[in-house]
């Protein structure tokens, strides 16, 4: 996996995800909430077949801070 | 390997029982700080519910059960076994199943037993009812299956969930189609799905009374909190596996299969699950638009709501499963015959 396709298929997530980069701290987000989450692990379970929990989640401020959680577990 | 499969057991019948009071999920019955009604709505795909503060889970059952076992024309005399299936039983004791005993005056040979547990208990109760009659002299028995009014509740129910009491009538058949099962358990995620204090292990003290922010909502320790991801990642993980599992250890194929009744979560993650198996809409009933997620009722309360018109009277083959609080889940292949009885929705008021 490559952290230009992570960033790819998590922006695509996002009605106005053009500006989402690797670095950017996605729960800053105005269109970040709970409800996106569950996106955002439906995503990694489907691309990845990893399943990341709550905790991966919060832990992470950037999206490759998500994209090294989900590294972690293949 | 928790595989179980038996040769004599007949569905007889589905009944189920919800409050008359319907509440809409508008921007009144959804507060929250983190989004919107709405929003909400979109995501879990639920529109509406059925809750009631006065009813409790038995008050729900037992209208419908009467009415099942009239529209199934079954004597009382013969039911020799009851199963509740619930997580909010009427008192902590005595168990609620011997309460139905007497209310739906059944005999005093009858085994009655209450089962604690919520979104996977219907698989597991009929488990239990299948096990019962295939191994002495019981030859009619029914499962009692739901969650309604809670132990403690403060302002409002959360909007997710609805409230019902379903009732499945299981006899003794020689000639029948298989009934199988596969069952599994995660209790390391004992706390995914939990109301804390109230029990024996957080006895009730005046901070369980006390609200706390969990995942962006005020809760008292006397509620049901979740873990909305946590929950989220089992279960598009564990279904499809479940499943998998079961199509394997039998040899079924799912294109066999008429109809996949699932819990009903909430919607999102009904859907993820379903794209994930490549079922069709179709074939994937859903109740939870109207009545919510209705714990271990959901199963036996979609083929109430969504199913009875299109099937009755014609031999249908369905997988179910159940996921959720435990964690623990169970998936069940089986045969509806043309003769099973589906009672009309039961409202309660």
């Amino acid at each position: 996996m490559t952290i230009d396709q992570f960033v790819e298929n998590f922006a695509d997530l996002f009605d106005n995800g053009g500006e989402i980069n690797a670095q950017t701290p996605f729960k800053e987000l105005s269109e970040w909430n709970s409800l996106m989450a569950l996106s955002v692990i439906a995503m990694v379970d489907e691309e990845y077949d990893v399943s990341i929990k709550g905790i991966d989640v919060q832990n992470a401020v950037t999206v490759e801070d998500l994209f090294n959680a989900v590294k972690g577990k293949l | 390997m928790a595989f179980l499969h038996f040769n004599h057991i007949r569905i007889a019948g589905f009944g189920a029982g919800v409050p008359k009071n319907v509440v809409e999920n508008d921007e009144g019955a959804v507060s929250s700080d983190v989004y919107s009604a709405s929003d909400f709505v979109k995501t879990t795909g639920v529109r509406r519910r059925r809750v009631d503060f006065e009813l409790t889970t038995s008050d729900l059952c037992l209208p419908a059960a009467e009415r099942l076992i009239a529209d199934l024309g079954w004597d009382k005399k013969e039911i020799d076994a009851l199963i509740f299936v619930s997580q909010t039983a009427d008192y902590f004791l005595p168990a609620t199943a011997c309460i139905l005993q007497d209310k739906l005056g059944l005999g005093r040979e009858c085994y009655a037993a209450d089962v604690s547990l919520g979104c996977s208990g219907w698989v597991y109760g009929l488990s239990y009812v299948a096990s019962l009659i295939e191994s002495g002299t019981i030859r009619k028995a029914i499962l009692l299956a739901g969650d309604a009014k809670r132990h403690y509740q403060v302002r409002h129910f959360d909007p997710l969930f609805g409230c019902a009491g379903t009732v499945t009538a299981v006899e003794f058949a020689q000639e029948t189609e298989r009934l199988c099962f596969h069952f599994g358990t995660d209790g390391s995620g004992f706390d995914a799905i939990i109301i804390p204090d109230g029990g024996a292990r957080n006895q009730v003290s005046v901070d369980s009374f006390r609200e706390e922010e969990f995942e962006g909502k005020m809760v008292s320790r006397l509620q049901t909190r979740m873990k909305g991801m946590d929950v989220f990642a089992f279960g598009i993980s564990t279904v499809p596996k479940s499943i998998k599992k079961l199509t394997t250890q039998y040899n079924l194929t799912l294109e066999d299969y008429d109809y996949f009744i699932f819990h009903q979560a909430n919607m999102k993650m009904n859907e993820v699950i379903r794209n994930k198996l490549k079922l069709p809409e179709e074939k994937v009933p859903y109740s939870m638009p109207d009545f919510g997620n209705t714990s271990s009722a959901s199963i036996p309360l979609t083929i109430v709501t969504e199913l009875r018109e299109v099937i009755s009277g014609q031999k249908t083959n369905i997988i179910t499963c159940g996921f959720g609080v435990g964690l623990s889940w169970g998936t069940a292949a089986m045969t509806l015959d043309a003769d099973c009885v589906i009672s009309e929705l039961t409202e309660v008021q």
